[in-house]
């Protein structure tokens, strides 16, 4: 065996992403949510960077780094709203900010 | 370097298994830590080591260390994993997993079917050739992120602020 197929790699992005998204849809602590949601863009950037290995690029690497730029931002606004969410609440259900109103 | 990168895949794949699965807060975030480690062991072994590094520093050590910090700050302990495993019936899961198991089957053979054919060899692609295209033709990519970080720290500094609750603002308890 001589090197990765291009399609193992992809399939390992695709695994990634969809436990993210299976996560994402049965979880209902924030914490939980906000951890598949990390999960799924780590999916992504795994799947620049296979790209990128592939066809000999760095293209795909400066977006790796973009797409983990976003990631540390989406970090901290939603840990920022759990908190909030916990201050007003005293718990971590998302099904209680549904009745947030405003 | 196949080895590395197949073994590596299945413990990036259980411990995010294990992520979404577990009741503990903390337990998850430690199998999270594990998952981000794995994938970049698959990024060194793809032949991606700036990547991985970044992997490392940012993800795992950044980005993971505020989520330890929020849990350590909220007390999150026995009872929030109590309510965990109240919440994770079969009946929840059974239906998102089998929509998520059908959208991966899509997935799947979209990948096999695309005779991508390429093979990687694990040549690597070094941080100068990254620096240099960052720092050249995708200078506003960057000017664009810089601006998204400074949205992100005005908001987190905003939101993140602790007003009163409404039942301390009428005498009851101490002020935060």
């Amino acid at each position: 065996m001589n090197g990765v197929p291009v399609e193992h790699g992809l399939i390992l992005a695709a695994l990634l992403f969809t436990l993210g998204l299976a996560g994402l849809m049965f979880r209902r602590n924030m914490l939980f949510v906000l951890m598949s949601l990390e999960v799924m863009l780590n999916a992504a950037a795994l799947a620049f960077i296979v790209g990128a290995t592939a066809w000999g690029q760095p293209e795909g690497q400066a977006m790796f780094l973009l797409v983990i730029t976003l990631a540390a931002a989406e970090a901290v606004v939603g840990l920022a709203l759990m908190i909030q969410l916990h201050h007003r609440f005293r718990r971590l259900d998302l099904d209680a900010a549904s009745r947030m109103q405003g | 370097m196949e080895i590395a990168f197949y073994v590596s895949a299945l413990i990036a794949v259980l411990a995010t298994i294990r992520v979404v699965t577990s009741f503990s807060p903390v337990h998850a975030v430690l199998y999270l830590i594990v998952s981000l480690l794995a994938v970049a062991m698959v990024f060194f072994a793809l032949g991606a080591p700036f990547a991985g590094a970044l992997e490392i520093i940012v993800y795992a050590g950044a980005i993971m260390v505020l989520f330890v910090f929020v849990i350590m700050m909220l007390q999150l302990g026995g009872e929030a994993s109590a309510q965990e495993r109240a919440w994770l019936q079969p009946r929840i899961w059974v239906g998102p997993a089998l929509l998520a198991a059908l959208l991966l089957l899509v997935l799947l053979s979209t990948i096999l079917r695309g005779e991508a054919g390429e093979v990687i060899s694990g040549e690597l692609i070094t941080a100068t050739a990254v620096g240099g295209l960052l720092f050249g033709p995708w200078l506003m990519a960057v000017e664009l992120a810089a601006f998204l970080l400074l949205a992100a720290l005005v908001t987190a500094s905003h939101v993140g602020r602790l007003e009163r609750t409404p039942d301390e603002e009428t005498g009851k308890g101490e002020p935060r």
